[in-house]
């Protein structure tokens, strides 16, 4: 839908933009009373430099201000992202944390002993650099050079991706996708041909009816995202939340629907049976844009409400209520995908289910459901073509995961685990900013292919559960350090947004960007990295468009009106091609059908705790992210540990207590490595119990966080892989308690 | 002038960000804070209700941590606003005693220390610190002697209660329920 | 049920999850303070009804014991401070408003006029103590006229600061535990009695020691009464009062305050005085022990309570 702006358009736009940064907002208006929103002001700030956040992947731009010793102070929003609206989350507000955490990474690591014993020796950047060269040369010689895999999440995923195409790879993977919102892409591009993005292309703010199926905004921290949940829910917007946990979402919610974990699919299913049968979807949109209803409505025959209340628990009655609401609502209605979806094995099917919810609603492409975004183009430098790899990760899954659009990272660990048939397994690893054995699910499996290796280089700021396993660390300085890549977003409007080092470096540590091509000139792929200095890069790719970095400094975002006026394309009901097989939105999603998976999703029964198990679920706390925030001084200082949350009859039936220490066990045996605290909350069920994801900490580097609450991915060691996309599905084991002591100490 | 809070528990989310706001713009050293988040949940499976506030000082019309004090080093500032002065401060913490709300503490230098409304702020036309970054815009800070500001606006036309009214301190942050 | 969860940073030292500002000084201070104002009590009571040579102890020597306890309970105080070197602060303002202040003030008058009036005293309660100095043996004779003037103001100074011990802490609202009116008698009562049984504990008059004896006994007698009206109040007012309560009927003060306090430091020396009164064979230092100890305890146990005790919302 969305349209690539041609060049000259684009620079055209980009003065107009400039021109309306002038209007600044003034002072304090007296006379109304009201502090207008000013983010100069002589005094107390002393100077700023812009940057985007990198403490999640939401990437708001922002603002690092200084103390009068020209000491990193603290970090505001720009008012002009798109992505903030000049306000920053907890975890962004406390970004000054990884900065000045004392435990950080502070200089090139060698490793002297075994894998997974941290005994390493400091090392110059040349030996560090050398050390690689040799054994990527090495891979490359006797394997060939796609035998190199990459694994990145965050910033520097650009420069390090193009060393490692350069080199010959194409295996890049981040876990944002295989373990994250892949089945949400695939299950969206197979129905309306385009997936959803980050951020989400939800109309949040102008909808009247929002359904959150497990999705919990406002614990799930995504800036804008919770911004607009909370001007919906201000705004009266109907809140209907699915979710065996009472989330913060639900308790702003009008319906709360606590379902048995692992039956959502039966519950979308009966709300498509009641839209269809009770005719309450949007029949002139269906008719125009779908294809495929009369099948779907065959099929959707049987799952009826009350078909479904003996899966989910749900009362048939409340899933009337409940689908008229949203039909109620319709167009400006908004079923939302959620973004970690790789719950149960079946999610790319259930995914598709909630695109078949939205288009019966007429949600797509409409006011209050899901905009269109729009997305500046931004020229990259050119450098000769990367070298044609002989095969890549898909070689090693003959006919699976045809529907995967981006590479696994989970398929990449796997492809390194040696022994399975295949002509060639993955002999290096460049790890950058992610913590794979908090990341990826079955940690066994990812210790038996890094112990594979040939090669794992691991690129951090900070001493985690990885760089215990590396051979050589480089340690990165933070975002707060240095320069990188342009932030480029897709949103209602199109922006882009500049990070600058707010500090010199604190340590002997370098940027990606510096990493990728001093490593290239070793490997001799210097043609790969025409820019002596990344100033010289940004420079020349704002002037390409128009800008410059000096210009960017003063704004630190710089938004690109929309070429049209399509943000709901689908407003009046006009022509429309989609890009789908049929180029209709595909109930019946043909491209399924022709790599021989499911047309239409239909419910399959998963797996049950077995007695005296509860099945694990786990999700966020708003003033951490993931494993990378554990030791963050400041939100240490907010949330130390996780805890286990247990109904208050399930801890009557052990004899827990609030605060009581328990070690989890899961249905493979598997044993917490540390003790996590008990939460007796009526705000779970009674088959359940949760956990926030990113504690327990194995790394007695981490001053705080080390042994601080348990960790959830220690016990998913049954991962259920989704057919369609290869996603990892991670909720289906299951713990019990263990009221005393760790058995096995672990290093 | 009576600068005055509302806080909306509808809209936070309680993410604490207000928190950490506070404590970076007014090196409020770790382990310290001078807002929180209290989150409530009543009732039983699965009828429940939850209330989410974020807290700080009340800056209580009828301070009991004023009268407490026997330097005048808590006092009544511009706007009514209750604020500490930190050479007049002897650390008796008779004001920690006297607050209902459990809103001050001792800063690790000696002195009492408590949310100040961010009055260097407001003093330059910005809104508090939290204010400022909340996500949600729960918090709406102003003048509740004026009739046309926000804030005013807001609490006569939301339903609203403050804490602990019983303890007679006349609070000047009000939750919209 | 009923969950309040707290985050972020509300782990406060010293206020979270209760409050525990005050350790040890002040109700040292508290302690000293209704002493010291106790004996002043007697001293000028007695004084006034020229007494003094049938309560010799009382009147005379006990009263040397009152600077020393003061600088002992204003150096608890000064402890205390978290912000030492702002001490000065409390005496460039009176804020009447402030208990705190007024105390500070009262102890400023109290210190100086009691070290006057034990020195008014020095000659008759150590004979043999030699001054050396003869225009310190003149001032000293000088201020004997005033003796009745000085007992006046030190009654009066007398029971302000043995309220004010209580008074501190009932002026605190926002602890249910210590916003009764009884505090004030509560503890100007114990500081009577703690002075009365130290005044049987080191008298060697016979006549004085069982006067004292029945003094103690009738103090007792008031304090177990307030003790008992207090928690009756409580019962009958807010749920936060009767929360606070129930921390002594059930809660974790209920042993050390009944068995500590109302047993050992009340009812047993009551008890032990009773049938020395009676004649029996007691020792008799043994209930006046019990009932100094009592009343530190109860100093200490009620200024820990009212900090556990706190408002719901
Ligand atoms: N603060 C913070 N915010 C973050 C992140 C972070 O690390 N910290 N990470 C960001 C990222 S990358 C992502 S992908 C998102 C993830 O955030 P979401 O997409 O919101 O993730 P979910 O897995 O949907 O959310 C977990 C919720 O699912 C519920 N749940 C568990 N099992 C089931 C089930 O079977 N059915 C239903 N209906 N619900 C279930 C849990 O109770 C929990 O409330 O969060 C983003 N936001
Ligand atoms: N059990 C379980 N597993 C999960 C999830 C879950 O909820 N439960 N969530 C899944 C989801 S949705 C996602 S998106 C993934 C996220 O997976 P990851 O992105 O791997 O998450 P983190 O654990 O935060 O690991 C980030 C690593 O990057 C490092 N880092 C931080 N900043 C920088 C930097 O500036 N430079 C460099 N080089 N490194 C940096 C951190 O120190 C940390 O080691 O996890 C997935 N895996
Ligand atoms: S949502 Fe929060 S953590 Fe994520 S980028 Fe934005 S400010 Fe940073
Ligand atoms: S920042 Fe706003 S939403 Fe977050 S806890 Fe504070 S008041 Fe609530
Ligand atoms: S909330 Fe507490 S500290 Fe603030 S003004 Fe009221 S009594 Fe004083
Ligand atoms: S601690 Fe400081 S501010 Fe508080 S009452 Fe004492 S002198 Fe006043
Ligand atoms: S007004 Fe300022 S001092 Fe008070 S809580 Fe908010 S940020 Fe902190
Ligand atoms: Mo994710």
């Amino acid at each position: 839908m969305s349209k690539p702006v041609s060049r000259r358009d684009f620079i055209r736009l980009a003065g107009l933009g400039a021109a309306g940064l002038t209007v600044a907002s003034p002072f304090f208006d007296w006379k109304h009373g009201e502090i207008l929103a000013r983010d100069t002001m002589p005094g107390l700030y002393t100077k700023r430099t812009p940057t985007y956040c990198e403490v999640c992947f939401w990437m708001c731009a922002g603002w690092v201000h200084h103390n009068e010793d020209g000491e990193i102070w603290k970090i505001t929003g720009n008012e002009d992202d798109p992505h903030c609206n000049g306000r920053f989350c907890p975890r962004g507000t406390g970004g000054v944390g990884m900065y000045y955490d004392e435990d950080r990474l502070k200089t090139p690591l060698i490793r002297t002993e075994e894998r997974g014993k941290q005994v390493f020796r400091e090392a110059s950047w040349d030996e560090a650099y050398t050390y690689i060269a040799e054994k990527m040369n090495l891979i490359k010689e006797k394997w060939g050079p796609e035998c190199m895999a990459l694994f990145t999440h965050g910033s520097g995923g650009h420069y390090l991706g193009n060393l490692l195409r350069a080199f010959g790879s194409n295996n890049i993977a981040a876990p944002s996708y295989a373990q994250c919102r892949g089945p949400r892409e695939v299950g969206f591009i197979g129905t309306f041909g385009e997936g959803i993005d980050s951020p989400e292309r939800t109309d949040i703010r102008d909808t009247k009816c929002l359904v959150l199926i497990g999705s919990h905004i406002g614990e799930n921290m995504h800036n804008g995202q919770v911004q607009e949940f909370s001007d919906a829910v201000d705004k009266g917007a109907t809140i209907i939340t699915v979710d065996p946990r009472f989330s913060i979402a639900a308790g702003k919610s009008k319906f709360w629907l606590p379902i048995k974990p692992a039956t959502d699919m039966a519950l979308l299913l009966a709300w498509i049976h009641v839209l269809i049968y009770d005719e309450l979807y949007d029949q002139k949109y269906v008719e125009k844009y779908a294809y495929g209803f009369d099948e779907l409505k065959a099929h959707v025959k049987t799952f009826t409400p009350e078909w479904a209340y003996g899966i989910t628990t749900i009362h048939p009655h409340i899933i009337r209520e409940t689908a008229r609401e949203m039909a109620n609502a319709s167009p400006s209605v908004i079923v939302h995908p959620g973004r970690h979806v790789t719950w149960y094995g079946d999610d790319t099917q259930r995914e598709r289910a909630i695109a078949i919810l939205n288009a019966l609603l007429g949600s797509w492409g409409r006011r209050g459901g899901f905009y269109n975004p729009a997305k500046p183009s931004v020229p990259t430098h050119p450098h000769p073509p990367y070298p044609k790899p002989k095969r890549d990760w898909r070689y090693a899954f003959p006919d699976k995961y045809k529907l995967a659009g981006l590479a696994l990272a989970s398929g990449l660990c796997d492809a390194t685990v040696p022994g399975v048939s295949r002509d060639c397994n993955v002999r290096g690893w460049i790890v950058n900013g992610t913590n794979l054995i908090q990341t990826l699910p079955d940690q066994k499996n990812t210790l038996a292919a890094i112990q594979a290796l040939e090669l794992i280089v691991v690129i951090d700021t900070m001493p985690m559960e990885i760089t215990g396993y590396a051979d050589v660390i480089l340690p990165e300085c933070t975002y707060l350090e240095r320069y990188d890549d342009l932030r480029i977003s897709a949103h209602r409007e199109g922006s882009i947004a500049l990070r600058v080092p707010a500090a010199e470096k604190k340590y002997n540590t370098k940027s990606a960007w510096e990493m990728a091509r001093e490593l290239g000139m070793k490997l001799g792929l210097a043609d790969y990295f025409p820019f002596k200095t990344q100033e010289a890069e940004l420079d020349w790719q704002l002037k390409e468009m128009g800008l410059s970095l000096d210009e960017m400094r003063k704004i630190g975002v710089k938004k690109f009106p929309r070429p049209a006026d399509d943000l709901y394309p689908l407003e009046g009901l006009p022509d429309y091609e989609f890009y789908t097989n049929t180029g209709k939105i595909e109930l019946y999603a043909t491209q399924f059908e022709a790599e021989g998976y499911p047309a239409l999703p239909t419910y399959t029964a998963h797996e049950e705790p077995p007695y005296g198990f509860y099945r694990l679920i786990y999700g966020r706390a708003p003033m951490h992210t993931f494993s990378r925030t554990g030791n963050n001084p400041n939100l240490f200082d907010l949330m130390e540990e996780n805890v286990v949350w247990v109904n208050p009859k399930v801890a009557k039936e052990w004899g827990l207590r609030n605060d009581q220490p328990v070690w989890l066990e899961n249905q493979d045996g598997v044993i917490s490595s540390s003790s996590i605290k008990v939460r007796v909350t009526e705000r779970i069920r009674f088959d359940s119990v949760y956990m926030v994801h990113g504690f327990g900490h194995t790394n007695a580097k981490l001053s705080r966080a080390y042994g601080r609450g348990a960790s959830d991915s220690e016990l998913i060691t049954r991962v259920h892989i989704d057919p369609e996309m290869g996603g990892t599905g991670m909720r289906g084991n299951f713990v019990t308690f263990r009221l005393e002591g760790a058995p096995e100490v672990q290093s | 002038m009576r600068y005055a809070m509302a806080i909306d528990t509808k809209r936070c989310v309680g993410c604490s960000d207000c928190v950490v706001a506070c404590q970076t713009e007014n090196k409020v050293p770790i382990g310290f804070c001078r807002d929180w988040i209290v989150e409530t949940t009543t009732g039983t499976y699965p009828q429940l209700q939850m209330e989410i506030r974020s807290e700080r000082c009340n800056h209580c019309t009828d301070a009991p941590c004023v009268r407490a004090c026997p330097t005048k080093a808590s006092h009544y500032g511009a706007g009514g606003i209750v604020t500490v002065d930190h050479e007049e401060c002897i650390g008796c913490k008779a004001c920690i005693a006297s607050c209902p709300y459990d809103a001050r503490y001792v800063h690790p230098e000696g002195y009492v220390d408590k949310c100040t409304f961010c009055i260097h702020r407001v003093e330059q036309g910005e809104h508090p610190a939290c204010v400022a970054v909340c996500p949600t815009h729960a918090m709406t800070f102003g003048d509740m002697d004026d009739r046309m500001s926000d804030i005013f606006k807001l609490v006569s036309r939301r339903k609203w209660k403050t804490l602990i009214p019983e303890a007679g301190t006349r609070p000047n942050i009000y939750y919209l329920i | 049920m009923v969950e309040e969860l707290i985050t972020s940073g509300r782990l406060t030292p010293e206020v979270d999850p209760i409050l525990h500002i005050w350790g040890w000084e002040i109700p040292l201070y508290l302690f000293l303070g209704g002493f010291a104002a106790g004996i002043l009590f007697f001293s000028a009571l007695f004084t006034l009804q020229n007494k003094e040579n049938r309560y010799p102890m009382a009147v005379k020597i006990l009263p040397f014991a009152v600077p020393v306890l003061l600088a002992i309970g204003l150096g608890a105080l000064f402890l205390d401070l978290s912000h030492k070197f702002y001490f000065w602060q409390l005496y460039t303002n009176i804020r009447w408003e402030s208990p705190m202040s007024w105390g500070a003030w009262t102890l400023l008058l109290v210190t100086p006029l009691s070290i006057v009036w034990a020195a008014s005293w020095l000659e008759e309660a150590f004979p043999k103590f030699d001054l050396r100095y003869n225009w310190l043996k003149e001032i000293l004779s000088d201020l004997k006229p005033y003796r009745k003037h000085m007992a006046w103001a030190l009654i009066i100074l007398a029971v302000i600061l043995g309220m004010y011990t209580g008074i501190l802490l009932s002026a605190f609202n926002a602890r249910p535990f210590w916003n009764s009116a009884i505090m004030g008698p509560l503890f100007l009562t114990s500081g009577l009695s703690t002075a009365a049984a130290s005044v049987t504990l080191l008298t060697r008059n016979q006549e004085e020691r069982s006067d004292f004896t029945k003094i103690d006994l009738l103090l007792i007698a008031i304090e177990l009464f307030f003790i008992i009206h207090m928690f009756m109040g409580f019962l009958a007012s807010t749920q936060v009062h009767v929360q606070a309560a129930e921390l002594f009927l059930g809660g974790k003060f209920t042993v050390p305050f009944w068995v500590w306090v109302v047993g050992i430091g009340l009812t047993i020396p009551a008890i032990l005085e009773i049938l020395e009164l009676r004649k029996h064979h007691v020792p008799i230092f043994v209930s006046a022990v019990l009932v100094i100890a009592g009343s530190v305890m109860l100093r200490f146990i009620v200024v820990e309570a009212g900090q556990a005790s706190r408002w719901l919302y």
